[in-house]
């Protein structure tokens, strides 16, 4: 007991001291001391204004501010990447601007983006409907110059039977008419030409039909070029259209059908020499436009440039605000309204360091007064905080995954830097996959400066966040492989000769009757001679399941350890008679026991069945253990064990919960009426007294509590148990598969 | 398939139920809307929106915000989140989905058409049709003449086309007649999805027959207190009352010779459902009466989620959700034009 006293305090294990402070700001200097303080990031500020909600807040407008400026920014950038530039920050950046010059600046950009946007797209839409304009008299002068043939042919032919057939008059007269561009105004064929959607062209057809009940004839070809569309800044397949037709009304029924599909019709005129001359004109133009168009964009593209290489920095800059304005809004004014009052919490460490920032936030904002920072009682319990380096803190999450700790209590973390990695290396434990892991770490950890500041993958990131932890999994895989001899599935001789060798020099029998041992005991890990022979999977299987079964209950008495040092440091002596002395003697009497059994077995080589054992330990224990005995008095210890292991649940889960009530009840003896309330005492005044003991100590509820903590634990101590033998169950299937890998894939691709 | 629905509704539909239940956390909650109506400015609702599902969709708008921007926004997060679930939905949850935007499509033609004869550009028209009711040739709408040829030219493609077997006449249209297609068309499609629902069977059949009763019904009320005073005939009207629901067939008979509000009250006062609606309104008052309907749909689609294992949910999370946004809307407007007293009028609390 007095060396457990005596121990060193346990600083990496606990989590630091916090304390409560309050701060008092004075107006002047309270932003300039919110960011120090932000770049110090060793306080945390309590919502004052837990009721208020946002838009209620004193510094909402500065924060709807940095809202607009962070749209404004995320339009550049959006633009930025519309336009195919890369942001890049710049290395000589310009000197640091002041917010209000800084929004002065991106509304400034915005507007004559937007301008330069909207002309660009005015010039845009002319061009596309140019281009269109251009598409169609090329494909329509193509349905109408074959018309035109074919109608030729047909007039020939109609001059001679023109008598004969009626029917075919009437056609042929339609043809003839739509040849003539005078007259077809007024009756007969007409036709509108246009261009379409490619991906409209099915129904815009069928409704064409519909609605002109089949008199129609619908011409269509798909245009050359792709059309950019303006809205979606993408790339759309379009396809010219003729439809001829005739009378009136169909015309506008056409009409209205084009404009509801969003097809542009153009007029194409059918003379031969007019649409000559337009296509010429059309053509000029449209290289116009283009130098138009090209000037436009490289202008926009300058533009956009100069920002990106300022974005980044206004991000940061915008986005650090915002921090600060969403912190301010977490204060709240005193009565004098010249002061901001904030409270929070910070560890005791980080008061100097704190007190400076402040200082210099006075001092920089030439404030005549300092701000007061002053540690306050508090009743509610202090926040986690543990401190942590970029070695420690991959390990802190992955313990923080599964549940933070309390305030002060055992962090778990401190052991898991090293059984993480250790139990990982137990169940991919090969030398040679540790060594490319390795690799892998190092490089990740030597460019671990250039890495820290780029973007990465969400993948990339996860490695890189987890790269110390792949460094300690990679030195002890290389450690288990090592124990294991696994390299690639390969065995190496590499402490020494085997012990094993075969009966005679021609080995023939090696396989079937197997070998014999020769020298001493292969010095480290297993013998290279197991790798391949018949017994190597049950060998191999029943060393790492006893291995599996010892880590696991060493493991698991390290977590009840933990729990007396935590229920010593809290001083919570119940906790140590009733839940941790029960805990260890269940454990120990069950579990500790069967690892004492596998480690009897190895020292004496016995041939017992482990598993009987343990089952008739519980079916019929008071039976004689005949050959399956390993030293002497086991039967009558293996009845005490039992006993002591019954006796514990019962341990720790009634007295628990029946002292609580009485110290419960004790305490509060003649006091049922509870405590007169007067009118000015407050919780916050009164943090220890009994008050919050008192709330509401309820004993079904602990009972209850109680009763499902003990039954977890024994229930986990068995699954757990079970549980550990993954360890073994997955480095068999690793060696297994590194062993199907070698022979399978690199044996027949090297062809030997 | 009554009572197997736990073995078998999880291989298909488990996904998007959990996905709709998660989607059904994220609605609005009275503390939301308590903070939402001392908005002061639009602004500020933006703000507050920002904190919740809608903030991603709010965040990248230049701020002078009009509140048709905020309705509009609101809706896509819909209809992203519907067309998300129509695209995972196996059958017949597909098709049930897709039931449910029926009623916008009826809406968004007649919308159209009545558009079109008042002279209303198309385009325009076309951003003012519910997103979730839109099919590829709605803008071809415009140019028909009268109802066969609405049907014709355009319907025929679409799901309404069997509901319009009723309604097809030569006549010229005009508001008159438009207005009874939208109820002819909306009783086919009620009875349709009735019917639908009921092969389905199950608790779906059991919850949808109970909400789609209750829209019927409330549609009944709400034609018969429309009609009142029009030259509809008791032979027309009856004709416009789908036939199922609480009321049929003897509440629609009732309904059919009602001349006043006090008659319709008198009639659904029988109906114990209905008449804690009516009993909460004053004589010869009908402007809370939409209200008061929506208030007691609210309170059934909040129901539907008590139940597992049924497509009833999607139906009334779509529901609630255009409640919500339908709120938002009144929310915002109130704001937008000083009439902050008016909030309550209108906004059905959801939660």
């Amino acid at each position: 007991m007095e060396y457990l006293d005596n121990l060193p305090p346990m600083d990496l294990m606990r989590s630091e001291k916090m304390t409560f402070v309050q701060l008092i700001i004075p107006v002047e200097s309270a932003h300039r001391a919110i960011s120090y303080l932000g770049q110090l990031g060793l306080l945390q500020f309590r919502d004052l204004n837990d009721e208020k909600s946002p838009f209620q807040r004193t510094f909402v407008n500065q924060v709807k501010r940095c809202a607009e400026m962070s749209r404004k920014l995320r339009f550049f950038k959006d633009q930025i990447h519309k336009a195919g530039l890369l942001p890049s920050p710049h290395p000589a950046s310009q000197p640091d601007i002041e917010l209000e010059e800084l929004e002065m600046q991106l509304a400034e950009h915005e507007h004559e983006l937007i301008e330069m946007n909207s002309n660009t797209e005015k010039l845009q839409q002319t061009y596309n409907e140019l281009l269109e304009f251009k598409m169609v008299l090329q494909k329509a002068s193509d349905f109408l110059v074959s018309s035109r043939s074919n109608s030729t042919v047909q007039e020939r032919e109609m001059v001679e039977n023109v008598y004969s057939n009626d029917d075919y008059a009437d056609t042929a007269s339609l043809l003839e008419q739509e040849m003539q561009p005078g007259p077809s105004v007024q009756s007969g064929v007409r036709f509108v030409s246009g261009i379409i959607c490619k991906s409209k062209v099915l129904t815009f057809e069928r409704m064409l039909f519909r609605a002109t009940r089949g008199n129609m004839f619908f011409n269509q070809a798909a245009a050359d070029d792709q059309i950019l569309d303006p809205s979606s800044n993408e790339m759309v397949e379009k396809t010219v259209f003729v439809v001829f037709f005739s009378g009136e009304q169909a015309r506008t029924k056409i009409l209205k059908i084009c404009e509801a599909f969003g097809a542009n019709c153009y007029p194409v005129p059918e003379d031969v020499t007019k649409r000559m001359q337009i296509t010429r004109e059309v053509s000029s133009r449209l290289s116009e436009l283009e130098t138009t168009l090209d000037a436009g964009t490289r202008h926009r593209d300058k533009a956009l440039t100069s920002i990106g290489f300022q974005l980044v920095k206004w991000m940061n800059m915008v986005g650090r605000e915002k921090a600060v304005y969403d912190t301010l809004n977490m204060l709240n004014f005193d009565v004098t309204k010249k002061c901001l009052v904030g409270e929070g919490w910070c560890p005791i460490f980080a008061k100097t360091k704190i007190q400076e920032a402040l200082q210099r936030a006075t001092f920089d904002s030439n404030s005549q007064v300092g701000i007061i920072f002053h540690v306050m009682d508090a009743v509610e319990s202090p926040p986690t905080y543990f401190r942590t380096n970029r070695f420690t803190s991959a390990f802190q999450e992955i313990v923080d995954a599964y549940g933070v700790a309390n305030y002060q209590e055992a962090n778990p973390a401190v052991y898991t830097v090293v059984t993480f990695p250790f139990l990982f290396a137990v169940m991919f434990g090969d030398w040679g996959h540790g060594i490319c892991l390795l690799l892998g770490a190092l490089v990740l950890i030597a460019r671990e400066r250039k890495l820290g500041t780029q973007k990465l993958g969400s993948f990339m990131e996860m490695l890189f966040g987890g790269r110390y932890v792949l460094l300690l999994m990679s030195i002890f895989s290389i450690y288990c492989g090592l124990i294991y001899n696994e390299f690639f599935s390969v065995p190496f001789h590499i402490f020494g000769e085997s012990a094993y060798k075969c009966r005679d020099s021609s080995c023939s029998d090696a396989r079937s009757i197997g070998l014999i041992k020769s020298r001493d005991p292969y010095p480290f890990g297993v013998d290279p001679s197991w790798r391949g022979s018949r017994t190597e999977l049950p060998f191999l299987n029943s060393l790492k399941m006893k291995l599996s079964i010892l880590l696991g209950v060493v493991q698991m008495n390290l977590g009840i350890i933990l729990s007396y040092f935590n229920a010593r440091f809290f001083g919570n002596s119940l906790d140590i008679k009733y839940q941790f002395v029960p805990q260890m003697i269940f454990l120990n009497c069950l579990f500790g026991y069967l690892s004492l059994l596998i480690v009897i077995k190895w020292c004496s080589g016995s041939q017992a069945d482990l598993y009987h054992v343990m089952i008739y330990m519980f079916l019929s224990p008071f039976e004689d253990l005949g050959e399956n005995k390993l030293f002497w008095g086991q039967g009558v210890l293996q009845v005490i064990l039992l006993l002591c292991a019954v006796v514990a649940v019962p341990w720790m889960l009634f007295p628990k919960p029946f002292i609580l009530k009485r110290l419960h009840t004790e305490r509060f003896q003649g006091r049922t009426y509870g405590l007169l309330g007067t009118s000015d005492m407050k919780i916050d005044d009164e943090p220890d007294s009994a008050r919050q003991h008192q709330e509401d100590f309820n004993f079904s509820e602990e009972f209850v509590h109680q009763m499902i903590h003990s039954i977890e634990f024994v229930l986990g101590a068995v699954s757990n148990t079970a549980s550990y033998l993954r360890l073994w169950a997955l480095s068999l299937a690793h060696s297994e598969l590194s062993t199907v890998f070698y022979e399978k894939v690199l044996l027949l691709a090297w062809g030997i | 398939m009554y009572g197997f629905e736990a073995l078998t509704f999880n291989i298909h539909s488990g996904y998007l139920e959990a996905i709709v239940r998660g989607h059904r956390s994220g609605l609005l909650t009275a503390a939301d809307y308590n903070n939402l109506c001392q908005c002061e400015t639009l602004d500020d609702i933006k703000m507050h929106l920002s904190a919740t599902e809608y903030g991603p969709y709010l965040q990248n708008e230049p701020s002078p915000l009009h509140t048709t921007t905020i309705v509009e926004k609101c809706t896509l997060k819909l209809v992203d989140e519907y067309k998300h679930m129509l695209s995972q939905a196996t059958e017949p949850l597909s098709t049930f989905l897709q039931y449910i935007t029926y009623g916008h499509m009826i809406d968004n033609v007649v919308l159209i058409v009545t558009g079109t004869l008042h002279e209303r550009d198309v385009h325009e028209l076309l951003e003012k049709c519910h997103p979730l009711g839109m099919f590829d040739s709605i803008a071809t709408l415009a140019v028909a003449q009268n109802m066969r040829e609405l049907y014709r030219l355009v319907l025929v493609d679409t799901p309404l086309a069997p509901y319009f077997s009723e309604c097809i006449t030569s006549e010229d249209l005009d508001d008159m007649n438009i207005e009874i297609m939208r109820n002819t068309l909306y009783k086919a499609y009620l009875e349709d999805f009735y019917d639908f629902c009921q092969k389905l069977g199950g608790a779906t059949a059991e919850i949808m027959s109970d909400l789609l009763a209750f829209e019927a019904d409330r549609r009944a009320v709400n034609i018969t207190i429309n009609s009142i005073g029009t030259e509809l005939t008791r032979d027309d009207r009856r004709k416009l009352y789908s036939n199922f629901g609480l009321l049929y067939p003897y509440g629609h008979e009732e309904l059919a010779v009602c001349e006043d509000i006090d008659q319709v009250r008198g009639v659904m006062e029988k109906y114990p459902p209905y008449q804690t609606i009516f009993a909460k309104l004053s004589y010869g008052e009908s402007q809370m009466l939409d209200k008061a309907f929506y208030e007691e749909e609210v309170k059934r689609l909040c129901l539907a989620f008590e139940q597992q294992f049924h497509y009833g949910v999607f139906f009334a999370y779509m529901r609630l959700r255009e409640q919500e946004i339908r709120n938002l809307m009144w929310i915002s407007e109130c704001v937008a034009q000083n009439q902050k007293s008016r909030v309550h009028d209108s906004v059905v609390f959801i939660f």
